[in-house]
């Protein structure tokens, strides 16, 4: 526990440094001088406390997707960009802007969810196909899905003078969250109380559909949980901020490498390493080329496929 | 052997599959080049075909180099399944040329004669492709599916450095780059047609003189060094070409993931016979074909322009989720 203490600190302290830096000036002398109702706070309350809340929310909520993702396909690399869900949410996405412009986000963004869940039905149905035998053939055969549906995305997209919106949306970046454009990411969090609450559920899933039923569980409706959890939360980050790539493969697994498995124990972890993870990333992409920022899904690119060429270099070759 | 059997048997009908194969999409890639030239053209002619001709010059250096780098790696890392972009060959280029920028700074990209610069990158990228191939397959034996998902994450870590240094320029570097960078089906790069053809020239003429070898490297290392093969130098030796050729492609046209796999794959199951004299010109053939006859089939007939690589990444997709899920099932 006093770890898991320490890594909450941690992220805690970037909570601060994420509202502290910026292009406009915001520390505590400036708060003080201008008051309630100065330029400082103003700052802070409308850009500042949104854009990291929304860091943090979408963080863990991304991480423990991947996690939930990890048990149910029961395979240490996927995460919703390598089985299509992230793609399909886009699809879901472009498709109801092009046919209902006029919903709220809310609609949208379940039309959004309910392709993800298409999309990840799909990419297990594929799965069942093929027996089982190699661990790196799914995150394979997941990204290649991924990018078929980017390509059909892609075309419609190219069809209806679309692009720009769809690069948005594939490139996830935080500089554009304000007070009143993030609040949908709270349903992320909703996503992270249900992934605690079902952690034993989860972890027994994780284990076979054999060993699940022995156990009195009905393994089916784990499942669907699952991957309404795993849909929910892609389309919702989509959605507020775009697409984070590789973030929820690279937090499960450095959080397994140092504590195991047992989901009950790991999600707190990872949901933090998550938040942290976003945290750092945004942060860096907004000092390295200070005064202008780059989005966090160039930074996390990056840093996220650096780390999973490695977590795939370091498996034991027995493993694969 | 079809030349002893034709000899022997002179009658059309005693024409092996590959040679027939050949012959048909031959006729189908004129076909597409013609059309390509002629349909929709108003104007002058000399000016059209002037025009259209640079266009069609890209597309057929791409067509075959795509084609003969794709067949050659499966050839040298015997299997039907990776291809140079596949591993990531084609976003190392983007890299090393945004690298440049960002490094030597833009004037380094304005000073330099821009054919001069092309040679120096193909350079570099031979010797990085070079590097990569050695750690990922000389070293300990890994399994092909590790080494395709290694591949495509370096794919991804290339383009994600090259996004990072690109965004990091100031913009007008980054304009000047992205000048350079942008290359489609529809606006190939006129200024490298000259050293390119060139380039590819001489890559095909040495390639050539190893065309006994492809088919004894194609059963395998240890067979080929068996029957004789020098195996380190003919391998290297081809991958050098490889590189050269990917970069060639992706100067002209830009990085196009499947296009090699979807290219090779149907080569390798129209002709039924897996000798590279075969194999090699089917590559092309069906290259020029995609690229020429879809190209013309969007362009003049259904008015899309820059569409044809997001419908060459669909089917490529779809073709590799097959591949690998047939390979496994075996």
């Amino acid at each position: 526990m006093p770890a898991l203490v320490l890594a909450s600190l941690a992220t805690l302290a970037l909570t601060l440094v994420s509202l502290f830096v910026g292009v406009s000036d915001v520390s505590l002398a400036s708060l003080t001088a201008g008051g309630a109702e100065g330029r400082a706070m103003e700052v802070l309350l409308i850009s500042r406390i949104p854009r990291t809340l929304a860091l943090v929310l979408a963080g863990a909520a991304m991480a423990i997707a991947g996690l939930v993702m990890q048990m149910i396909v029961r395979n240490r690399f996927v995460e919703p960009s390598t089985t299509g869900t992230s793609e399909s949410a886009a699809l879901g996405f472009l498709v109801v802007t092009l046919l209902a412009p006029g919903w709220p986000l809310m609609a949208k963004m379940a039309v959004s969810a309910l392709f993800a869940l298409g999309g990840t039905a799909l990419f297990l149905r594929i799965l069942r196909a093929v027996p089982l035998r190699d661990v790196l053939l799914v995150p394979l055969v997941g990204i290649m899905l991924g990018g078929v549906i980017g390509a059909l995305t892609a075309f419609i997209a190219y069809r209806f003078n679309l692009m720009a919106s769809l690069l948005a949306w594939n490139l996830g970046d935080f500089s554009g969250v304000i007070r009143g454009r993030y609040e949908l990411l709270w349903l992320g969090l909703v996503c992270c109380a249900l992934a605690y609450i079902a952690a034993d559920r989860f972890t027994v899933a994780g284990m076979g559909r054999d060993f699940t039923t022995n156990l009195g569980l009905n393994y089916q409706r784990v499942m669907v949980l699952g991957l309404v959890i795993v849909s929910v939360v892609s389309a919702v980050v989509l959605v507020s901020v775009g697409s984070i790539p590789f973030l929820g493969l690279i937090v499960p697994n450095l959080v397994s490498l140092m504590i195991g498995d047992n989901m009950r124990r790991t999600v707190p972890w990872v949901a933090i390493g998550g938040a942290g993870m976003v945290l750092a990333c945004d942060i860096v992409g907004r000092v390295i080329r200070f005064p202008y920022e780059i989005p966090i899904a160039v930074v996390m690119g990056v840093a996220g496929s650096a780390i999973f060429l490695f977590l795939l270099l370091r498996t034991p070759r027995g493993a694969s | 052997m079809t030349g002893q059997t034709l000899a022997a048997a002179p009658l059309p009908r005693r024409l092996g599959r590959p040679a027939l194969v050949l012959i048909g999409l031959a006729l189908v890639a004129l076909v597409s080049i013609a059309l390509f030239m002629t349909l929709g053209a108003k104007g002058s002619w000399s000016f059209v075909l002037g025009f259209r001709g640079k266009k069609l010059l890209g597309l057929l250096l791409v067509a075959y180099s795509v084609a003969v780098s794709t067949v050659l790696f499966q050839t040298v890392t015997n299997n039907r399944i990776l291809t140079p972009s596949i591993m990531g060959f084609d976003a190392l280029y983007v890299l090393i040329k945004t690298a440049v920028v960002f490094f030597l700074g833009v004037s380094a990209l304005v000073a330099i004669d821009s054919q001069v610069q092309f040679v120096v990158e193909v350079v570099v990228m031979v010797g990085f492709s070079g590097l990569l191939f050695r750690w990922l397959f000389l070293g300990e034996e890994r399994s092909l599916h590790l080494l395709v998902l290694v591949g495509i994450i370096f794919g991804i870590l290339f383009r994600s450095l090259s996004q990072l240094m690109q965004r990091m320029l100031d913009p007008g570097a980054f304009n000047v780059l992205q000048d350079t960078l942008f290359a489609s089906f529809a606006t190939t790069d006129p200024t490298l047609l000259g050293v390119a053809s060139v380039i590819v020239g001489a890559v095909s003429l040495v390639g050539w003189r190893l065309m006994h070898a492809y088919d004894v490297l194609a059963l395998g290392r240890a067979q080929a060094i068996n029957l004789g093969v020098d195996y380190k130098r003919t391998v290297a030796l081809i991958l050098v070409l490889v590189a050269i050729l990917v970069s060639v492609s992706t100067a002209l046209v830009g990085p196009v993931t499947f296009f090699g796999l979807l290219v090779a794959t149907l080569a390798h199951s129209l002709v039924g016979n897996s000798r590279h004299r075969y194999v090699l010109p089917a590559a092309v053939l069906l290259g020029i074909i995609a690229l020429v006859g879809g190209q013309t089939l969007l362009e003049r007939v259904f008015a899309f322009d820059t569409a044809l690589s997001i419908i060459i990444e669909f089917l490529g997709g779809i073709v590799f989720i097959l591949l690998v899920l047939r390979r496994s099932a075996r």
